[in-house]
């Protein structure tokens, strides 16, 4: 196959994935939109055949070997829990990474089959290229690794900081950018492990120290690093539908890190350099003095929802832990019958990555069009009668409004403490992610309900 | 004067940033998570390159140091190809809109 024809087929792949992710603008258009990715990427795959018109023995292993990581691949997809779905992601992205420095691994020792030149004389952007994709793929494959672990609760969601940190973090970045300096000067091969090896690290020190409610903007930062990290190997190969891909993927990471960050009023870099609900600000706390608290039983819940003409419900992350979206989906079921009119609220960083929650709802059978964003919905809890907030804490805090000494002053918040009533499910007063008491918790019109979020709904269901 | 391709590359990347980020904008924040899974699997066209350092047989010998390292890559990227497309399937047939006529 020529060179200029791969080159068209390549470019229509990277049509086809920009039309895979305009199909994503609306649920009915979704599905089609992934179909097209699939055709695009048999197509990459397809075109790749052809132009290295290698079809000896070896082609036989690289068919086994794409069979057998696809099988992998179709068994993870179809096993995998809806709740689990963080942790896939950041699992699927330490791959991409991993795949990129291999990749980049192999340009380096054999250039000649990419046309780059010969060992130790490989074209000087060629050299740049490469460093880069290996550099940021490194760093994608092990951070994603730490955010796999602390998804996982393999390793603490805590914060781990230590003296010295940010400057470390800085040498070590700057020594990446000397390391790639000398590398192109002198080709060493040493020079790439080195660089490699302080990449893996620096991927792993800049995660640890940012805490498990901060996971939706890490994941989603390295979503956009797998995205360049593709991109400079795109750049390498002289391949366009790598280079579209990697463009792509990577404004859309940086896209949703931005969407994150806002949705907690709070810079991109104060959220990198971490530590954020870390032991010294919830120290502050204990001296507060003992307020009144209402706590009430599935009876009391059942009867304030029966009597009312509209409930909103506030799902959190608590909600992913306690798998309690089906027994919530049965209460509001049973709601409706009673001419309740039920809608839902969720708050953007509400869960552990980008539209957690909607997923969830999804998978227990919950309407789309049920389910409201936070601008959407913030105006009518002054109308509803009562919200219903299970699983989530922060997010619903009236403190961001009113308090500016508050670590989440500024943040938008849920207005749930307009409603009539509010019924909070929680497993005991302790504050949330950011160490801060919620106001909501003593307001005279909450409602406390002690219990483990699905064991509570399933009896408010029964109570009804 | 001749333009370096070089150049060309770079305007696709660039204006491929700017593609991707009016696209995004436009992804309803309900299917944030399929738009994760999807980017992760269109990332693994970097099989592409895998492949091409899989089939470069020096000599003819199929396995190379360079080839191994390839058809690592192969296998990872190929995980996250069929796992990324699929799951994101699964997710997708998920959302459904109200039915007209209530149980």
């Amino acid at each position: 196959m020529s060179a200029n024809l791969s080159a068209v087929f390549y470019l229509i792949s990277g049509v086809l994935f920009i039309l895979a992710l305009r199909g994503l603008s609306s649920p009915e258009t979704s599905r089609q939109g992934n179909l097209f990715g699939i055709i695009g990427m048999i197509i990459a795959i397809s075109v790749t055949f052809l132009s290295v018109g290698n079809f000896s023995s070896g082609f036989i292993y690289v068919i086994v070997i794409l069979l057998i990581g696809g099988a992998i691949g179709a068994f993870i997809a179809y096993k995998i829990p809806m709740t689990a779905m963080p942790e896939l992601v950041a699992g699927f992205h330490s791959l991409v990474g991993l795949a990129a420095v291999f990749v980049a691994i192999a340009a380096f020792i054999n250039p000649g089959a990419f046309n780059l030149g010969s060992p130790g004389n490989i074209k000087l952007a060629s050299l740049i290229e490469m460093s880069i994709g290996a550099a940021v793929g490194a760093i994608t494959f092990s951070g994603s690794v730490i955010a796999f672990l602390k998804l996982q609760g393999i390793m603490s969601g805590a914060p781990i900081t230590f003296k010295g940190q940010h400057l470390l973090n800085a040498l070590i970045l700057i020594s990446i950018i000397v390391l790639t300096y000398l590398l192109c000067s002198t080709q060493s091969s040493n020079l790439f492990w080195i660089l490699i090896a302080i990449s893996f690290l620096i991927g792993f020190l800049i995660i640890i120290p940012i805490g498990g409610a901060d996971m939706p903007v890490v994941i989603s930062m390295l979503n956009s690093y797998s995205g360049w990290a593709a991109a400079g190997i795109g750049f390498t190969l002289e391949n366009t539908a790598l280079i579209i891909t990697g463009a792509l993927v990577g404004s859309s990471g940086a896209i949703l890190s931005y969407i994150m960050c806002k949705g907690m009023n709070r810079s991109f870099f104060n959220v990198i350099l971490g530590g954020f609900g870390g032991t010294d600000q919830i120290s502050t706390n204990q001296n507060k003095e003992q307020r009144p608290v209402k706590s009430g039983n599935a009876d009391d819940a059942a009867f304030l929802m029966k009597n009312a003409s509209s409930v909103i419900i506030v799902p959190g992350y608590g909600m992913a832990v306690a798998q309690a979206q089906h027994a919530l989906r049965e209460m509001v079921d049973t709601l409706k019958k009673n001419g309740i009119k039920v809608s839902y609220a969720i708050h953007p960083v509400a869960g552990r990555m980008p539209g957690h929650m909607n997923v969830l709802l999804a998978e227990a059978n919950v309407p789309y069009d049920e389910v409201f964003e936070l601008e959407e919905i913030n105006n009518d809890f002054a109308n509803a009668d009562v919200a219903f907030v299970i699983g989530a804490n922060d997010v619903t805090n009236p403190v961001a409004k009113t308090d500016p000494q508050s670590p989440i002053y500024g943040m938008p918040v849920l207005d749930v403490e307009k409603c009539k009533s509010v019924l909070f499910v929680k497993r005991s007063l302790s504050p949330g992610y950011a160490g801060i008491d919620n106001d909501l918790f003593y307001k005279e019109n909450t409602l406390m309900l002690f219990a483990d979020a699905k064991k509570m709904t399933e009896d408010i269901t029964k109570n009804l | 004067m001749e333009i370096d391709p070089f150049i060309f590359r770079l305007s696709i990347f660039i204006l491929s940033i700017f593609v991707g980020y009016y696209v995004v904008w436009s992804v309803t924040p309900s299917l944030h998570t399929p738009l994760m899974s999807v980017t992760n699997a269109i990332s693994s066209v970097i099989i592409v390159g895998a492949i091409i350092a899989a089939l470069a047989n020096i000599n003819g010998e199929v396995f190379t140091s360079s080839s191994l390292f390839g058809f690592f890559a192969i296998m990872l990227a190929a995980i996250n190809i069929f796992g990324g497309f699929l799951v994101t399937q699964r997710m997708l047939a998920m959302y459904k809109k109200k039915k007209k006529d209530k149980k």
